[in-house]
Parts: structure tokens; sequence; C-alpha cells
């Protein structure tokens, strides 16, 4: 038995060619379509073929501390910089950062639209009864609303499963349960733009400083997991730093709009050898 | 209805992506449905035949295996193809083969019960027979295989059905990588979480045409076998 | 040639079943050749007792022997016809290869006669099972005799089977004796008994209650039981 499951296993194995790596990130850059446009041409620059495996930012460091990537690509500052702490990433750099907004139905019931900030949003939302639809799966975004929650002197687990619903699930799908719920949902601006299920939800509240949603990048240190293809996971990374990658993410639009805001810090682009 | 139109038109014209992920769905259902029945059958089948003490226990751990949510086989062979886990040397994570492995944890307990529930009904009628004529142990073992032939082919259905139908296993071993690892039912959790619900449905359309398929085949061969007393 | 299982020896055979002593102190035994038939009421023994003999069932108490053999050192020496043929879900050629496959590698021409035989050649490739009562009851004879037993058990073999069938079977029975064949008979048939035994053995309540040659036996039963048996009254 044991030889017919290495049997098989050989035979449908792809082998692992020198120049495929598999990244690890965050679910709004693949369901609003960011993958698709740059990564063809990533391809054709450096010949690296990329897999995505597109999970919550939680369990896409998770799994990138079992070794089970090469790239990193998240948003969720303070847990990417303990993943360098601890000796998992090579370095992180700042990629891009597009804003995250809070949606709700048209005819707002809580008042959110004409809010000062985002603590007073939460307020009304929570005053008006209304209910909110968090993702409540650790990633990027929840980590974001729950500070955001903090901030406004809010503890929303009291209304859990009642006004506070934790869809545990990825963002399309808590929009989805929000949307069809006519609750409140906080997303990012990109998977809601590209998000085909909108119904009768809208962008209620935005540009708030609070909502500044950044991505990082950061290649696996091979150090620590010696079976990662650094060499390809570099040149991943440094073509998404690159002006061409930069312009090719300033350059990506969905309906008229774009989505993501490159922001890499040249300077420190320059100098990034960590031999 | 607009699902329907749309998955009519994704047939009918052939479309690339489609197919490309429909035949990644059938081929690792297929092959995890061959090796699971290639494991499955003889030891429902040994089950069904043999008495020793311990084999009750066997048969109800093979029917509590039938209830196991595809997510739990899913993390458990993740755990182990991990590049940090025992096997993760291999470089089967992410992979179709990683599916096949995950899949074949999933739906061997199936064969393996419900062939052991037919062979069991067939072992009261020949029992007496086959030890008069001394048929016993592995040839025994294969001729009630082929008797039940026609039988088993339910038992092999309903493990193929829970096969390409699974999405929580093949997320999270197989990591939905578009061109490598993604297939229907991973697909329509994608298009779901965008929001394209149309496009969703209508592959779930497809996947439905697809199990009728399957399923009248296997009525036909039925039909076959009852005219023949074979069933 | 003498027969390699004869004299059949069966001493203080014991089978306890539900708390019941089915079969209640057996004792019998068979040095002579030909056709043994098993008569006496429902609930006798006599199936149970052909049952121990060819080991599908492990008496509590007592001994069986075969010549030299125990039961299971002589099984593959016997052969058993049940009252319900229980054939494969097959062809009727393939059954009678399943049967012998040694035979069937190296003389298939062997299958074909053994249709032959019983009449079935023209449904060698017809499903077993499709076969008509009579004719499934000859193939599972056909199949019986394949492997040349020194020891052929038939259990109302044929019971409740056309006239045609009976006769064929009865026929290929009496063959076999000639073959050297011992062969030991279930029967409720009276007109058979008459017709095939060369000694009855009459049982009762689980035990053997007369043995004699058949004329003896036809001619004066020696227990009022099996007088009353002969007679046709019903028994209790």
């Amino acid at each position: 038995m044991k030889h017919f499951i290495l049997f098989v296993a050989l035979a449908f194995s792809t082998p692992t060619l020198a120049d495929t790596i598999i990244v690890q990130s965050t679910t709004s850059t693949q369901n609003s379509g960011l993958y698709d446009y740059l990564l063809p041409m990533l391809k054709k620059d450096t010949g690296v073929q990329v897999n995505i495996v597109a999970v919550g930012t939680g369990q896409a460091i998770n799994n990138a501390m079992r070794c089970d990537g090469d790239v990193l690509l998240v948003h969720a500052r303070p847990d990417e910089e303990t993943f360098i702490a601890g000796g998992y990433g090579k370095y992180r750099r700042d990629l891009m950062y597009n804003d995250l907004v809070i949606i709700g139905p048209k005819d707002d019931p809580a008042k959110v639209a004409g809010a000062l900030n985002v603590n007073e949003v939460l307020q009304r939302i929570m005053q008006a009864g209304v209910k909110f639809a968090s993702r409540g799966d650790d990633s990027g975004t929840h980590k974001k609303e729950r500070l955001l929650w903090q901030a406004a002197a809010i503890d929303p687990d009291a209304g859990s499963g009642q006004w506070y619903l934790e869809t545990g699930s990825g963002m399309g799908a808590t929009l989805n349960t929000g949307v069809s719920l006519g609750a409140y949902v906080l997303t990012d601006r990109a998977t809601w733009i590209a998000f085909a299920n909108k119904q009768d939800s809208t962008i209620l509240f935005e540009g708030a400083p609070p909502l500044f949603n950044q991505y990082g990048v950061i290649p696996v240190s091979e150090k620590r997991c010696p079976n990662v293809n650094h060499e390809a996971a570099e040149k991943f990374a440094q073509w998404l730093l690159s002006e061409t990658g930069q312009a090719a993410i300033a350059a990506y639009q969905v309906e008229g709009k774009q989505l993501f805001f490159p922001n890499a810090n040249v300077r420190l682009n320059s100098s990034i050898e960590l031999k | 209805m607009n699902a329907l139109a749309e998955a009519f038109r994704l047939i009918i014209t052939l479309d690339a992506d489609l197919f490309e992920i429909l035949r990644l769905s059938i081929r690792v259902s297929l092959v995890a449905l061959i090796i699971a029945a290639i494991i499955g059958l003889p030891l429902g089948t040994w089950l069904a035949i043999t008495r020793f003490p311990g084999r009750k226990f066997c048969i109800l751990l093979m029917n509590a295996l039938m209830g196991m949510p595809p997510v739990v086989v899913g993390l458990m062979v993740y755990l182990l193809l991990s590049r940090s886990g025992p096997l993760g040397w291999m470089g089967l994570l992410y992979t179709p083969t990683a599916m096949i492995i995950a899949q074949v944890v999933l739906i061997t307990p199936i064969i393996a019960a419900l062939s052991n529930q037919v062979i069991e009904h067939l072992h009261q009628e020949y029992s007496d027979t086959f030890q008069s004529m001394g048929v016993t142990g592995r040839r025994a073992v294969v001729a009630y295989l082929v008797d039940a032939r026609y039988a088993l082919t339910t038992c092999i259905l309903a493990g193929f059905g829970r096969a390409i139908a699974e999405v929580g296993a093949v997320i999270i071993v197989g990591g939905n990588i578009d061109h490598l690892t993604r297939v229907m039912t991973t697909a329509i959790a994608l298009e779901t979480s965008k929001g394209n619900l149309t496009l969703a449905l209508a592959l779930g359309t497809v996947l439905l045409a697809l199990s009728l398929l399957v399923n009248s085949l296997v009525i036909g061969v039925r039909e076959y076998a009852v005219k023949r007393q074979y069933a | 040639m003498p027969s390699p299982i004869l004299p059949i020896r069966i001493s203080n055979l014991r089978l306890i079943k539900g708390g019941r002593a089915v079969l209640d102190g057996v004792n019998l035994v068979t040095e002579e050749p030909g056709i043994t038939v098993i008569m006496g009421p429902n609930g006798a023994g006599k199936t149970l007792l052909l049952r121990c003999l060819h080991g599908l069932i492990e008496p509590d108490q007592g001994q069986i022997t075969l010549g030299h053999l125990s039961v299971a050192e002589s099984r593959d020496q016997q052969a058993m016809v049940f009252q319900h043929p229980v054939l494969l879900r097959r062809t009727a050629l393939q059954n009678l290869a399943f049967a012998a496959p040694g035979v069937a590698r190296s003389e298939p021409q062997q299958l074909i006669k053994a249709l032959e035989s019983v009449q079935l050649a023209e449904r060698a490739h017809q499903p077993a099972r499709m076969l008509s009562g009579g004719e499934q009851q000859r193939l599972a004879l056909a199949r019986a005799l394949l492997i040349k037993p020194a020891l052929l058990l038939l259990d109302e073999a044929t019971a409740s089977l056309d006239p045609a069938s009976v006769q064929m079977i009865e026929a290929l029975v009496k063959t076999q004796i000639a073959q050297g064949t011992k062969v030991i008979l279930v029967s409720h048939d009276q007109g058979q008994a008459r017709r095939l035994a060369d000694d009855v053995v009459f049982m009762s309540d689980g035990q053997v209650v007369e043995q004699s040659p058949a004329n003896d036996f036809f001619a004066a039963p020696k227990t009022p039981v099996a007088k009353a048996y002969l007679a046709g009254e019903i028994l209790l």
C-alpha cells in the first residue's frame, strides 16, 4: 500500500520548479482581481510562476510560520512585525495601501453617513441597535475592526449574536451575509468595488485616517524554513517593489476606479540586501 | 434562471477555464476514488466475512469515520503535509496529490462501510456454500467482490459523490490555487466570496449535470444487473 | 477400490441449540458403500447431522471419523448439495469453473462434459440465476461432482423440483455409486428413498432409532415411530 501511495504521489505531484513560489496572501488582493492582472506581467519579467493561497491574514501568517509559503502578502502591521521579530521573515516592506470603508443599506438606519469620525459611526450603529457583520476570523480587517471598537470605547461582544454578528468567514462571505441582512460591514475598498452582490448596500462612511489600510510584503526566511524558494521569492518581492511593479499596481482599475495605491519606500528598496 | 443560462453558455462555448477546473475535479476525485476503492472494498468485505475479537469495534469505527467533517480531514492532512509536518519533505502541500490524499482519507471509510453492509447481506446467502466448497480467505474476498459488483457500484458512487462535492478538505490542502489546485467546489466558494452568485450557481449547475450523468450510468448498469439476476 | 472415507463412524454426537439438545447422542456406523438415506419426521435432526458430517457445524460433543480421517481432513473429498441451491451471480459455466479452478485451467472440456451430464450444455453462457429451479439444482449437482468427491451429501436436494429434473438427478447420483462415491441423502420422499436407498437410517428426536438395509426397513420397520412415519401418519 505504501508503494502504491508513493506511486500515486509521484504520478500526480507537480514537480517543484525552480521558479515556482507559493504566496500566502490576504483575500482582498485575490478577490479584487489584482493578482490576475499582475501575475502575467510578473511572470513575463521574472519567469517566476506564482501560486496564490488566499486566506485571511491571520491564517496566512500561521501557514507561513509553518513554512508553507515562500512569501507573505498581508495587511496587519503589528502581526507582521511580530512575524519578523520571530525570525520567520527576512524583511518587511510597505507595498501599497488602500482604505477600509463602512458599507450598509442605502437608507442608512443608523445615520452614519453624517458622522464626524469612526468613533461616532460605531457609536451610532450600537445605539441604533442595527446589525453589524464582523469577519470574526482574526484576519487583517478583523483585527483593524477590533481596534476601532476599542478606540470608540465600545465592547461589541456584549451584543454578540444580537446586533454584533461574527461570521467567522472571509470578506466575501461576510459581505454576502451583511448585504442580505441589511447590516453594516467594515470592508476594504478593493473587495467592495469588485464585489458583485452589492444589492441595496453602498459605501456610507470613508476617508477617515484610522481607516488607512497598509499592505506589506515579506519573503519567508530561509534560515527558519530551509525549504523556501528564496531566490524566486526575492524576485517576486523585488518586482512588486520595483518601479515597474508599483506602476502596474497603480494602473489596476475596476469599474474605472483605482483599487490599490503603491507606496513602497524607494530609499529602503535600494539598500535591501540583508545577506 | 440566469444561472442556468450561464451554465449553458459556459458549456456550449467550451469555456477553457471551466473545462480546466472540471478536468481537475474529475481527475482528483477519480484517482482518490480508485485508491479508496482498492483499500475500502476488500477491507469492508474482509470485515463482513471474518470473525475476530474487535471486529464489531472496527465496523463501528468505520461507520463513525463516515461522518467525519471534510474540514477536519483537510486539517489533519494539512498538518501531515505541511513543510514543518512529518511528510513535509515530500513537498506535496498545495498540489493535486495533497487533494487526492485528503479525499482518499475522506471516502475510504464510506466505501468500506457501505460495501461491508452489501457483503454481509451476500455472506448470509453464500457462507454455507463457500464453506462447503472450501472457499476462504483471499479467494472468498475476491469472489464476494466479483459477485456483488453491481451492488458495489452504489457504494463507489456514494464515495465519488462525496469526493466531487466536498470543499472543506481540498481548499485547505490544495489552497485553491488558480490553474493548479482549483476545482469545481473551491471555484464555487471563491466566486461566492466575490459575490458572483450567478457564476457560482452556474458552476454548481455544471457539477449537478456531471452528477446526473454519473448517476444515470450507474442506474443503467444496475438495470442490466437486475435483468440478469446479478443484482 | 476401497473408499478412503469408509467406514463413517459417528459416536455420541450432541448439539445444543437454544438450551435444547437437537442432536442428542447420535451413534451411527456406515461401512457399506452405496446410498444411505436418512429419513425421519421434521425436527428429527437429519439436516443438522448432515451439516456436522460436512463440517458446517461444530458439534458440542461426540466424535466423527471418516475412514482414518477427521471431518476437517476429509473436507476436500466431500461435496454437498443443499435444498436451495446457491449459485454465484455468473454464468452456468463460470459457476463450474469457480468450483474447480484447477479443472477449468487444465481440462476446460471437463466443464462442458459436466454441463452435458445435467443437460445444461446449451445454457453454458446464461446467467445461472436465470435458470429454472430444477436447472439450478442440476447445475449445483454438476458443480458438486466436478471435484470427484468420495462422499456426496444431498440435503433434500430434489424437494419441490420438476419430475424431469428429479429423474435426471437420481440417475446421475446412481452413476456416482458405480464410480465408488459414497452418497448420504436426506429425503422426505418415500418413493425416492425406495428407488435409491441401499440402507436407511431413521432418526427421531435427535437420535438414530433404526438403521436397516432398505428392503428390510420398508418391509418391516422395527420401531413404532418409523412404522407410523411410513404409514403417513402426522408425527408431532
